[in-house]
């Protein structure tokens, strides 16, 4: 029995580090035989049913018809276009579904948290009804019953005569913008830049003597001002193209097609009711404390609610309000299911089905998601470092 | 001197007038004027309420009950030019597509199986959720193990006498259950290996793990499903034919075990270090450590996570939809192609019909949720 210590004799396949290094050989193995086998497999599938491999396929005629198209788009155009007309049409329908889903959202949120004890009982009926029906089901029910339901053309439901609602669409006025528009373009960009200014100032002035500004009525007159004084001066170059009921159709104005109509609802009421939980959970992450001082500084409610309560519930706010964002975003490829032409729908779709190329298709399709999704993250922590509490 | 001291009134010499009394705090009166009209913004949103509330809830009541039409045999008793009034929602149309909606196209000779799995199922998850009933780890067991197993053999039959049945005539709510719940037992050990994994102290492991999970989050479902149907095969020796809804079910549990994973994941970072060290101090090695110490506290944290995931997946399930296998959403899409009993109002009480059934299940799961939420939270309620 000495004190002295020696190492403890363990055998070698008790050695931690021995055997750590050997469950990753191991596994990476795994992996490696798992790839090889899928590319051979796949390379004598594809030859077994002469499928062709490669990407060439991008450059061939796609042969068919999309119903919206934001770039201009023939049957006679190659897959390569069919896949930048999803994408853009993906893009749309995302931005614009994003944009609505935050404003309804936030208004849904904060009504959650209303004194009004009617006010908030409804929205929390709202978000526990949309939450608890799943997505493809109210997308399904916006096309197929709510807009299958409205009249034919001739019968169209018609707002104040400009805008008109039918079973084709969505019937608006198009702007048409004549020469002298570019002036009014103009003046609107530097009403925009001139308020971007003021509020800069206005802020500056705060912080330095205390004295508040009038930024947002400043803000509107200048925005607005600018651009009726424009519109004025150079005797309204924009004017608007109407639709007209002709025959069986409207022709003239902008169409929004049906699917485009039930796919942007049903996201946004979706991921509205999804931001509304997470805008009353962020507000209340704030504790009342703040509020409570706020007010004893003789703050009115919008001032503590604008400046002390939301800047510090944005914190808690904006990392799940993102992926919100992207769900949103990855959720718009249930367009497929009524034939809304998003990338999914005609790429991973219909370009599919007639090339038969699955693996490089399924394939791009997936790496644009991923790079959305990648990208927003990144953006994310970049955001998150930037707001990150500084504690001393 | 005496005079004007006497002049100088210093008290009252009558009593002051009775002010009114204050509003009341208490009672109807006073917490209608608090919560509904206090101030006139509150007074305006209170009316706006009111009208949504007039605008929204007596139709569907109107709809759904008192000018729904409850008997009939085809849609001449659904039509309003045929009843001679309004006619709401058309309820013989579910009656009669029922079994279509529950079972798909499973031979109806044998609806008994169908009905007897989920009935097991149902008597074996009962008491797993109940909190106070005795022989969880037991109950646990079968439910993950046994179970899938036992209704996988009755489902699909060809044994002990039982005709086989394909995948292809399964369908309805049958399906959306089928899928839900092998995507949730199968992700749930997935999803906790790669939880382990991404939180390993071994690179080449915890790379892996990395690469997987924020792949199948970075991707829709549709794209995983289209996946698993047109991709799959082709990775797989030719000789290999896997079924339509096993590809659509691979899918579906890859994908949720990589959101299970970061639920698992949460967890994990939510056990003190203490008890890692404890276990280490103690000599216990990783997988016993994880198995006795570690995830009993993790998964008892994150069970509220894994049910909101399981209403996720739930909801989710309408997507197979997409790859031709006809769930509940799919059955009912088929159901108004029949056009005899194709009327204006058969697309609305359909609607009305599966949204109760999809309602009623997430419904039910989120309070479960936040039942089991509260139960774990009494240490730290005031």
């Amino acid at each position: 029995m000495t004190s002295e210590t020696r190492p403890a004799r363990v055998a070698f396949y008790n050695d931690p580090r021995l055997r750590g290094l050997f469950y990753q050989t191991l596994l990476f193995a795994v992996v490696l035989w798992l790839g090889y086998e899928f590319v051979i497999n796949a390379r004598d599938n594809l030859r077994a049913a002469k499928i062709a491999t490669g990407f060439g396929f991008l450059d061939n005629t796609a042969g068919f018809g999309i119903n919206q198209t934001l770039i201009p788009y023939t049957e006679s155009d190659t897959y390569g276009r069919v896949f930048v007309v999803g994408l853009l049409n993906t893009l749309l329908v995302a931005v614009i579904g994003i944009v609505l889903a935050t404003i309804l959202g936030f208004v849904v949120g904060i009504s959650r948290l209303s004194s009004n004890w009617l006010l908030q009982r409804i929205a929390g009926a709202y978000v526990e009804l949309i939450r608890n029906l799943p997505l493809l089901f109210q997308i399904l029910f916006w096309y197929l019953a709510v807009l299958g339901a409205l009249p034919g053309p001739r019968q169209s439901i018609s707002l104040m005569g400009e805008v008109f609602i039918n079973n084709r669409g969505l019937f608006l006025p198009q702007p048409v913008f004549d020469a002298g528009s570019g002036v009014v373009a103009a003046a609107f960009a530097a009403g925009v830049l001139a308020s971007i200014a003021v509020g800069t100032w206005a802020r500056r002035r705060r912080e330095a003597t205390g004295r508040p500004f009038p930024v947002l009525w400043t803000t509107l007159a200048l925005i607005f001002g600018l651009t009726i004084l424009a519109l004025i001066a150079t005797g309204f170059p924009i004017s608007f193209d109407k639709p007209v009921l002709r025959g069986f159709n409207f022709a003239g104005g902008a169409r929004v097609i049906p699917e485009f109509v039930a796919l942007l609802v049903a996201l946004t009421t979706y991921t509205a009711a999804f931001i509304a939980e997470i805008v009353r959970a962020g507000i209340l992450a704030v504790s009342h404390g703040q509020t409570e001082a706020a007010y004893s500084l003789g703050l009115r409610r919008g001032q503590t609610l604008r400046l002390v309560v939301i800047p510090q519930a944005l914190r808690v706010i904006i990392p799940p309000l993102t992926s919100q964002y992207l769900n949103l975003t990855k959720n718009s490829s249930l367009a497929v299911g009524i034939g809304y032409p998003d990338l999914v729908a005609v790429f991973a779709g219909t370009t599919l089905n007639q090339t038969g190329q699955a693996i490089e298709i399924i394939a791009i399709t997936m790496a644009v998601y991923l790079v959305i999704s990648l990208v927003t993250s990144l953006l994310m922590n970049w955001y998150n470092a930037r707001t990150r509490l500084v504690e001393r | 001197m005496t005079d004007e001291t006497a002049n100088l009134a210093f008290a009252r010499a009558q009593m002051a007038e009775a002010l009114a009394p204050p509003a009341p705090t208490t009672g109807t009166l006073a917490w209608v004027r608090q919560n509904l009209f206090g101030g006139w913004f509150s007074t305006l949103m209170t009316l706006a309420s009111l009208y949504l509330i007039w605008l929204i809830v007596p139709p569907v009541v109107r709809f759904l009950l008192i000018d729904a039409v409850w008997d009939g045999a085809g849609r001449d008793d659904c039509l309003a030019e045929k009843v001679g009034r309004e006619v709401g929602a058309c309820w013989p149309f579910i009656g009669a597509k029922l079994p279509q909606l529950v079972y798909g196209f499973y031979p109806p000779d044998q609806y008994w199986r169908v009905n007897l799995t989920l009935a097991l199922g149902a008597a074996l998850l009962a008491p797993l959720l109940i909190p106070r009933a005795p022989y969880k780890a037991a109950n646990a067991v079968v439910f993950f193990g046994v179970f899938p197993v036992v209704a996988f053999f009755l489902l699909v039959g060809g044994v002990l006498g039982l005709e086989h049945v394909e995948t292809r005539a399964w369908g309805g709510l049958l399906v959306t259950l089928v899928v839900s719940v092998t995507g949730i037992v199968a992700s749930l050990p997935l999803g906790i290996l790669l939880a382990l994994g991404r939180r390993s102290q071994l690179p080449v492991i915890r790379t892996l793990s990395v690469i997987f999970i924020e792949f199948w989050r970075g991707v829709p479902l549709i794209t995983v499903l289209f996946f698993a149907t047109y991709m799959l095969p082709l990775f797989l020796p030719a000789n290999w034919t896997i079924d339509a809804l096993l590809r659509a079910l691979v899918g579906v549990a890859l994908f949720s075990a990589a959101y299970m994973a970061e639920v698992v994941r949460g967890g994990l970072q939510a056990i003190p270090k203490g008890q890692y060290e404890g276990a280490m101090a103690l000599g216990i090695g990783y997988w016993r450590m994880m198995g006795l110490i570690v995830l009993p506290q993790v998964l008892k944290l994150v069970i509220p996570g894994i049910v909101n995931n399981f209403i996720g997946l739930f909801k989710d399930t309408s997507l197979v939809m997409v790859v031709s296998i006809l769930d509940l959403l799919g059955q009912l899409r088929a159901t108004f192609s029949d056009a005899s009993w194709a009327t204006p109002v058969t697309l609305f009480t359909g609607f009305a019909f599966t949204g109760l059934i999809y309602f009623a299940f997430c419904f039910g799961m989120s309070r479960y949720s936040l039942f089991i939420e509260r139960r774990l939270n009494t240490a730290h309620r005031r």
